[in-house]
């Protein structure tokens, strides 16, 4: 009795080492991304060659992410380590400590030109603030910059302007050289391949927003991701003024923003941090403004979702951006 | 002055609403409460406001935030438990009591479980905690529909529902309308919160129904008056919650029910009947 059950064990276990060896066999680059943005761009570069882990996963949020052991531990098996930068992951510090990740850590906004938001012109809350604080940390870590955060920080949410999109991928394509150079020829052609995408749906952005009346060109948004997008593609991005973005919102909130909405004549309204969809039928049908749906900014949605990719994702955006903007 | 208590609801077609949503909870809830109160199941109120939760959320998940059908799901299930809490209570060797905190344990889980497998957390806390700011013409109806019935209502059952409350044994030994009646007024109360619940949320809906009853308690001495009285502070709790929310930016429903506490505390304080106050001062009538 005694024997079988050791047997059963010892088949267990080679079973269980058997097919980990076998998943390890195929013999990939190991890439980690800070976030699913970065990771769908190293897929479309990187191709089979390269087996991607996203840290922040669809639908995250890398802002308020907090990293876990599993991913200490991911990080420390990895390759080569691809963040954003410009100080959008506040954790990055903390989690390369403690994983004691020896690969090559890949900036992909290296060379952006970068915009700053100002901490004080937005009006933002508390919450909010402490996290830009938190990105001018993460951002220069070595000149003390504690004092002046309440400065102008650089904005992360380089991606949003396909220009920018174009450096991180060549960023990407350098990182994955340096990484596995045999792969070479591999993500230089994919790259070449994925560059010519992207300018093309940069000139189908374009187009969709130029056809649009001027005067519609403004949205209302609570979302401060869109401040690259709306330079590069010409459309105005106007902030709710003082207002929270908790969750529950109050009766100044909605008076505030129907204020606004008047005032300056906005089309349409993308504010979601007010996610009560009532609540925002509520400010549509006082102001005459349009509801716009869900724009994605820092996250890709899951892969049956509307923006499973990163050109999804603008497809999706000029799309309900037209729809909501369009007479 | 008068100017800053009437400009929102001149400028704001939201605040408007709220207040007319407010109106009707404010008749309509607190006399509920009253009876509660005195047929000392206020916590009964409490349970039944949770127990409300799984049918909504099960109206959630089918139907998004949808009026209708979170309605009729609240609606079902509250009536669900009330009615299975007395059975249990009648048939087995618990008592009520306990038989409602075991139903209010699992309807909360239950419901708090059912919201997560469709949404956020974020919309968990819309149906926990609802808006009164974003009545629209459906809810605002169906608040005064609610309203109009259960005043309607609450006249016919008047009589015997006073005697069950005072009497019982007597209502039963004169005629055969108590169990009917006690039916008829654990629907009313559950219509109630399924109202209270598309202003204010599940939590918070039996508040504007037992807080300003509980206050009424120290201002009248009978059932009448004190439905008067907590009709009248509900509704003024309801507008200054209002306007509190709106200047001092604060969560309407939360402001709203936090002021009917106020009411109540106030009313504990300094109240005519029983307040604290007049119990510490001498008492003249023992001077001879």
């Amino acid at each position: 009795m005694k024997h079988r059950v050791l047997m059963q064990i010892g088949l267990a276990l080679i079973l269980l080492f058997g097919l980990a060896g076998s998943a390890e066999a195929a013999d990939k680059v190991k890439a980690v991304a800070s976030f699913s943005i970065l990771g769908d761009m190293i897929g479309q570069v990187g191709g089979d060659r390269v087996e991607v882990v996203t840290l922040v996963g669809p639908d995250g949020d890398a802002h308020v992410f907090s990293p876990t052991p599993a991913d200490a531990k991911t990080l420390a098996g990895a390759d080569v380590f691809f963040v954003n930068g410009l100080g959008f992951e506040g954790w990055l510090q903390r989690l390369e400590k403690a994983s004691g990740f020896k690969g090559r850590l890949v900036t992909a906004s290296d060379g952006v030109k970068p915009l700053t938001m100002e901490d004080e012109g937005h009006h933002h809350d508390g919450e909010e603030h402490a996290d830009h604080a938190d990105h001018a940390k993460g951002h220069d870590d070595d000149e003390d910059d504690e004092e002046d955060e309440e400065e102008e920080v650089p904005d992360p949410h380089a991606w949003q302007d396909l220009a920018n999109g174009k450096i991180y991928v060549a960023n990407i394509r350098d990182g994955l050289i340096e990484a596995d150079p045999e792969g070479r020829a591999v993500y230089e052609t994919n790259a070449a391949k994925y560059l010519e995408a992207i300018a093309k749906e940069a000139a189908a952005v374009r187009a969709a927003l130029s056809a649009l009346p001027e005067a519609r060109r403004k949205i209302i948004t609570s979302h401060d991701a869109f401040n690259y997008f709306g330079k590069a593609y010409g459309l105005e991005i106007i902030a709710p003024e003082g207002v929270s973005t908790e969750s529950e919102a109050s009766a100044q909130d909605v008076a505030k923003i129907i204020r606004q909405i008047k005032a300056d004549k906005i089309p349409a309204v993308f504010v979601e941090n007010i996610a009560d969809r009532r609540l925002l039928d509520q400010i549509a049908r006082e102001t005459g403004a349009k509801i716009g749906g869900t724009l994605y900014s820092d996250a890709l949605s899951g892969h049956d979702g509307p923006a499973p990719t990163y050109l999804d994702m603008f497809r999706h955006n000029v799309g309900a951006l037209t729809a909501a903007l369009s007479s | 002055m008068i100017d800053a208590l009437t400009q929102p609801f001149a400028e704001f077609a939201f605040m408007r609403r709220a207040l007319i949503g407010c109106l009707a909870l404010s008749l309509s809830a607190p006399p509920i409460g009253v009876f509660l109160v005195l047929r000392r199941m206020s916590l009964m109120g409490d349970v039944m406001g949770h127990a409300i939760l799984p049918g909504a959320a099960i109206g959630f998940l089918l139907a998004g935030l949808s009026l209708f059908a979170m309605s009729v799901g609240a609606f079902a299930s509250g009536l669900a438990v009330a009615l299975a809490a007395g059975l249990v209570a009648r048939t087995t060797i618990l008592r009520e009591d306990a038989s409602l905190a075991g139903f209010y344990l699992v309807s909360l889980a239950l419901g708090v479980l059912i919201v997560s497998m469709r949404g956020s957390n974020v919309d968990l806390l819309h149906v926990l905690f609802g808006t009164v700011l974003a009545l629209d013409d459906a809810a605002i109806l169906l608040l005064a529909a609610i309203a109009t019935v259960s005043l309607a209502t609450l006249a016919v059952i008047y009589r015997p529902l006073v005697l069950e409350c005072f009497d019982p044994q007597f209502l039963r030994s004169v005629s055969n309308l108590s169990s009917p009646t006690h039916l008829i007024f654990l629907v009313l109360v559950v219509l109630n919160l399924v109202a209270g619940f598309q202003a204010l949320g599940t939590l918070m809906a039996v508040g504007i129904m037992l807080l300003p009853a509980v206050a009424a308690r120290f201002w009248a001495a009978d059932v009448s008056g004190m439905i008067l009285v907590a009709m009248a502070g509900a509704f003024v709790a309801s507008v200054a919650g209002l306007l509190l929310s709106y200047y001092a930016n604060l969560p309407t429903g939360p402001a709203i029910i936090l002021l009917c506490g106020v009411f109540y505390l106030v009313s504990m304080l300094v109240g005519v009947r029983g307040g604290l106050v007049w119990g510490l001062l001498p008492r003249k009538h023992l001077e001879a």
